[in-house]
């Protein structure tokens, strides 16, 4: 366990929390991110300026980071163009199709007590270890 | 007020949000592949974010709920689908296999792009486009209601 951060861990998820308390108390809305992004897609919803303005903020913090001295490093990502294209098709299909990512069934739901949400969160939490534990430890070595 | 519900008050929403998954760093996937590799040298932090973040919002949405609605807008939008379907659980089992891929979910996905890398781009662009597909497949089926058994939603 040599990389854990817990410090940083709870401070960083407290923040996020807040923010999900935040968005629901002014706003009403659930800051369920791949939902916020879907609305943004979708040519028939309306209500485009607040997911714009959230989507925006969190964009904006690498930014101000950057600027402070701080910049945010590029994520490591797998070498194959392919396996980042799988990825984030079965991402954003999935996401939309169970209705919620990390933060709308991991934080919110659970934050609210979802049968549904804990259930969904369960369920991508096995196969995403599954998935590392096979390209990692089974055909990665 | 119109623009401070609309705008301002998601932006700064937003803006917190970031700053969590920046100090958490739960912005990197070599972080999140960290705790996913449980066979690995396993980094337990996520699991600490995910605490943190509920031991903030579940008392916050209970004080939420005591209100009769929000204070910048008219009504409270939450989440009407209760049961446990078929879509649900396929959604998020196909969603597991690529978070587990790639290491980053939608809101890490979409506050990486500000470091312009190039796979980020590629990622965010595939998942809108898994999105999309999603939103137009659903919207050409007929409309399949909550209470219907799971039997025939998969039927479909």
């Amino acid at each position: 366990m040599a990389n854990f951060t817990p410090v940083s861990a709870a401070i960083g998820g407290a923040l996020i929390g807040l923010s999900a308390v935040l968005l629901m108390v002014l706003t009403g809305r659930i800051a369920g991110i791949s939902g916020i992004f879907a609305g943004l897609l979708n040519v028939r919803s309306e209500d485009k300026a607040w997911r714009f303005a959230f989507l925006a903020g969190m964009m904006l913090v690498p930014v101000i980071a950057g600027w402070l001295g701080h910049g945010m490093a590029s994520p490591s990502l797998p070498a194959s163009w392919t396996v980042i294209a799988v990825a984030g098709l079965l991402v954003g299909f999935g996401t939309r199709l169970g209705s919620g990512c990390t933060s709308g069934h991991g934080i919110c739901g659970i934050g609210r007590l979802s049968m549904r949400s804990i259930a969904a969160t369960v369920v991508f939490m096995v196969t995403a270890v599954a998935t590392v534990a096979i390209t990692r430890h089974v055909v990665g070595g | 007020m119109e623009m401070v519900a609309r705008i301002i008050a998601p932006l700064l929403c937003g803006l917190v949000f970031g700053m969590g998954l920046l100090i958490s760093g739960m912005v990197q996937p070599t972080k999140v592949l960290g705790f996913l590799d449980v066979l690995g040298a396993w980094d337990p932090s996520l699991a600490v974010v995910m605490a943190a973040a509920l031991a903030a919002a579940a008392p916050g949405f209970l004080l939420a709920r005591r209100r009769a609605g929000p204070v910048l807008a008219g009504q409270y939008f939450w989440p009407e689908k209760s049961g446990i379907d078929a879509p649900l659980v396929l959604g998020a089992g196909l969603f597991g296999v690529g978070w587990g891929l790639a290491g980053l979910c939608p809101g890490p996905a979409l506050e990486s792009l500000a470091t312009l890398s190039p796979g980020v781009i590629a990622f965010v662009a595939a998942m809108a486009a898994g999105m999309v597909l999603h939103d137009n497949w659903r919207v050409s089926r007929p409309v399949v209601r909550h209470d219907e058994p799971i039997a025939r939603v998969a039927d479909g």
